[in-house]
């Protein structure tokens, strides 16, 4: 029982950060119908970001907040720079993109930072906290509640604001949206930049659990993605609880099969559900229209 | 014989029935048609019957057999090709290429014939290119054959994809609106061209928004309004049908109707 | 009738000229080894080119099946003593079989979601590989025995600029007359339009499948090829910056174009080797290159020069 508590919390913990992938995915592909696979290089940007400007003296708030604001300027430019002289390609295309993003973003930060590994100190200190016999830290829980906090709060914003509703015009029909004088490009540019922004927070956030390095945005991002396909891609809520069960079955299967293959479970996960339910748990399925 | 039958034939679409309880019975070497207005499940129909969408009721019978919830492939086997309102052309393979396809299911080399490209494939590639030649010249684009497909006019593109569609030797043919878009000598063509093929013993099926059109080619005509049949028979019975006049050929299509036949 | 066979044949009579005449112009063996590695992804990129660039469907997992073919020259020899040149059949059968499986499933998807099918697909081979050391040797890799064919053990870049140069002429004759077939004419209008190509009575899951099948057996005889020539395998030959470099070199050559594959594996290949100094910025220009093709020129280069030409002609 303890054991089951202890993979639960674990897999709950690692779950919140792929949630929040997941989230900056549906976010951008609900604005755009764009898959983003530089999602997760966002949190890399955000983890490793705010390492190196601690060690060149800044304190920690003041060097995550950096961090933050210099993934989300690097998100926009993604948009600008990358997406938008190419609206009109195919999604495949679009995909190809972004993942040449990703790997230029990686190859970058290879060149700037180093190829370590790094971390950063908890928000609360290291001692675990005990809970029915298994242990949870309080960087754990830290991140839990902020993914809860984000989590509201997208949903606050797109559910009680003006700008949260053109949001949701421009994913329903762009060029409604657009006729009705909502600036599309600029819903985009919104949400690749509130989507860097969720990402870098995650990973500064992630840091001091699970450590980061130049090369760790790739299998978030995958497994970020392989959330919001379970979930349903273009549902909120299925990205959240997408990125919890996957986090979940990751802890059970490592904890109860075998660790080395912790990896392929969102994968076999991926795979399992494009083939039997493409549109995921909250998704609604496309009919096409000849 | 009856080459089309439907019976009960049903679909619906979270919520709206497309097409509710249509029964069909088409004798080969008919015209026959589907009209009425936009929204009444014309595509819906032959989208149906081609095997696209599968009902979520009745039956569809081609030549007698049951073939209802077969995909696509598996009636073009069986002698059904249609053509499509927004064209479906393979924009960048050749003018002659995009008939060649239309010879598809007559081609008989396998995968590994073709990779190393035995004397039998070569032969096949001379055939298919003979036939979809012919094809091409019995509508007029014979000139165009070398040329890419998507460089052709709209109204060549309509009769490339009808080109294609009777080079499979069909025995039921759909045209999906075949002159929209064209003018009246354009539309005269048409109907030249489905004559010829219906010469040819093919029975055409065709949903057309053009009376004149409709009334001068069909042997019989359904009328469909919100996914139900509204009227069937000849024309002259559908035309001077009052509920058919008056809520679905309107005003101005009366009188087109009433001009095609002086 | 001759005439035909010219035209259809055409690339593969350059490329054979290209493998012949090039040679000549080598300054020492090095220039073989480079040219050994071009044919040998040109390999794999011309099966892939066939899926994408021609059949219009997408992978981004191709290197799963450069890796099967990679590990059967190794695992054949050393666990069951089988001739290495058998393994690199072996190697194609069992690819070729995976893809069938794999296959019928994932290619009912289109666009994205067969994109993230297949890259997941060759994260879970590179995963397999990297995870079942008794077989594979984990992480670090094994080493391969050397290919021996009649008693002449092969070794040397010389030896291997023959080999991979030949087979891949063979591979260009291959898809060149695949494209030239009712298979292919068949693979092409289901690019174009799926719908129309099932009303006209084509077998288009069949088509996708064989198509599917027949690019994972060229990436496997290419991995295979790449194992022995190296000596050495190690996991990363399927990983996912492997099937981003053999996508990437798809795109530059042109998507469709079989000339292209030979041009867009001749770049990617050069390119670090010219940039050996620069050897940490290889993975942001790989990225760069994937973007800004994909953004500007998304034709690729072969397709963009044959089509400067044919505007200037007229």
């Amino acid at each position: 029982m303890a054991e089951l508590l202890q993979f639960v919390f674990s897999g709950l913990t690692v779950g919140a950060i792929y949630a929040l992938v997941a989230l900056g995915f549906t976010l951008i592909y609900k604005a755009s119908d764009i898959i983003n696979f530089a999602q997760g290089e966002f949190v890399m940007l955000g983890g490793m970001t705010t390492v190196f400007v601690t060690l060149a003296g800044v304190p920690l708030p003041i060097a995550a907040l950096i961090a933050i604001i210099a993934t989300t300027a690097i998100g926009l430019a993604l948009h600008r720079l990358a997406i938008e002289p190419a609206r009109g390609a195919s999604p495949v295309a679009l995909i190809m993109i972004t993942i040449g993003a990703s790997i230029f973003l990686r190859g970058f930060a290879q060149i700037i930072f180093d190829r370590r590994f790094h971390s950063l100190p908890p928000l609360f200190g290291s001692d675990p906290i005990k809970f029915g016999g298994a242990a949870i830290l309080p960087q754990s829980l830290v991140v839990l509640a902020s993914a809860v906090v984000i989590v509201t709060l997208l949903w606050l914003f797109i559910d009680r604001t003006l700008l949260g509703k053109a949001v949701l015009a421009t994913a329903a029909n762009r060029l409604a949206a657009r006729l009705i004088g909502i600036d599309t490009r600029r819903i985009v540019d919104f949400s690749f930049a509130v989507s860097a922004a969720i990402g870098a927070v995650a990973g500064v956030l992630i840091t001091p659990i699970a450590l980061t390095s130049y090369d760790v945005g790739i299998l978030l991002a995958l497994k970020g993605f392989a959330a919001a396909m379970l979930g349903g891609i273009g549902s909120a809520l299925g990205a959240v609880v997408g990125g919890l069960l996957i986090g979940l079955f990751e802890a059970f299967a490592a904890g109860y099969l075998s660790s080395n293959y912790k990896d392929a479970v969102a994968f076999l996960i991926i795979l399992i559900v494009l083939v039997s339910i493409p549109q995921g748990l909250f998704g609604r399925a496309k009919i096409e229209r000849v | 014989m009856i080459i089309l039958q439907t019976d009960r034939l049903s679909v619906a679409f979270g919520g709206v029935r497309a097409i509710d309880g249509v029964n069909l019975a088409i004798e080969s070497g008919q015209v026959y048609s589907v009209i009425g207005p936009n929204g009444s499940g014309k595509t819906t129909l032959f989208n149906l019957v081609s095997g696209i969408y599968t009902p979520d009721d009745g039956s569809i019978r081609l030549a007698g057999e049951m073939v209802t919830g077969l995909t696509p492939d598996q009636l073009a086997r069986r002698g059904l090709s249609r053509t499509f309102q927004n064209l479906q052309i393979f924009s960048r393979m050749s003018v002659l290429e995009n008939v060649m396809v239309g010879r598809h299911r007559h081609e008989r080399t396998g995968i590994f014939a073709d990779l190393l490209h035995w004397p039998s494939v070569a032969r096949q590639n001379e055939a298919t290119s003979k036939a979809a030649l012919a094809a091409l010249a019995r509508v007029g684009l014979a000139d165009s054959a070398g040329r890419p497909a998507g460089s052709l006019a709209y109204g060549a593109l309509k009769r490339l994809e009808i080109a294609r569609a009777v080079a499979s030797d069909p025995t039921l043919l759909l045209l999906d609106e075949p002159a929209a878009g064209c003018n009246p000598v354009e539309t005269e063509e048409i109907d030249g061209l489905i004559r010829s093929i219906v010469r040819d013993g093919i029975t055409v099926v065709l949903v057309e928004h053009d009376m004149r059109l409709v009334m001068n080619i069909s042997d019989r005509v359904h009328v469909l309004a919100n996914g139900r049949t509204l009227a069937e028979g000849t024309p002259e019975q559908v035309r001077s049908d009052a509920a058919v006049v008056e809520a679905y050929l309107g005003v101005h299509g009366s009188q087109e109707a009433v001009c095609a036949f002086d | 009738m001759r005439t035909l066979l010219e035209i259809r044949l055409l690339p593969a009579l350059a490329v054979a000229a290209i493998v012949i005449v090039l040679p000549y112009f080598f300054p020492s063996a090095y220039y073989f080894r480079i040219g050994a590695l071009v044919y040998i992804f040109a390999l794999a990129v011309v099966g892939l080119n066939l899926l994408m660039g021609f059949a219009g469907q997408v992978s981004l997992g191709h290197a799963g099946f450069l890796g099967i073919g990679a590990y059967s020259v190794v695992i054949g020899p050393v666990y069951f003593g089988l001739p290495s040149w058998l393994c690199v059949f072996v190697g194609a059968t069992v690819s070729g079989a995976v893809a069938f499986l794999v296959g019928r499933p994932i290619l009912r998807l289109k666009g994205h979601y067969l994109a993230v099918a297949t890259l997941g697909f060759g994260l879970l081979v590179a995963i397999v590989l990297t995870n079942e050391a008794g077989w594979t040797g984990g992480p670090d890799g094994m080493s391969v025995p050397r290919l021996a064919l009649f008693n002449w053990q092969v070794r040397g870049s010389d030896a291997w600029y023959w080999i991979a140069g030949t087979t891949l002429v063979g591979g260009f004759v291959l898809a060149l007359n695949l494209m030239e077939s009712p298979t292919g004419r068949a693979l092409q209008a289901i690019h174009d339009s799926e719908i129309a190509a099932l009303v006209l009575g084509i077998d288009v899951a069949r088509k996708k499948l064989t198509i599917f099948v027949i690019s994972a057996m060229y990436a496997s005889v290419a991995g295979s090829y790449l194992a022995l020539f190296n000596g050495h395998v190690t996991p990363d030959v399927a990983g996912f910056l492997r099937s981003i470099e053999l996508v990437a070199m798809v795109v530059l050559g042109g998507m469709g174009s079989i000339v292209g594959s030979l041009v867009g594996a001749a770049v990617l290949v050069v390119l670090p080797q010219v940039l050996t100094i620069f050897h940490e910025y290889e993975q942001t220009l790989l990225g760069l290159i994937l973007m800004v093709f994909m953004i500007f020129l998304r034709r690729g280069i072969v397709p963009s020069l044959a089509a400067t030409f044919a505007g200037r002609r007229r």
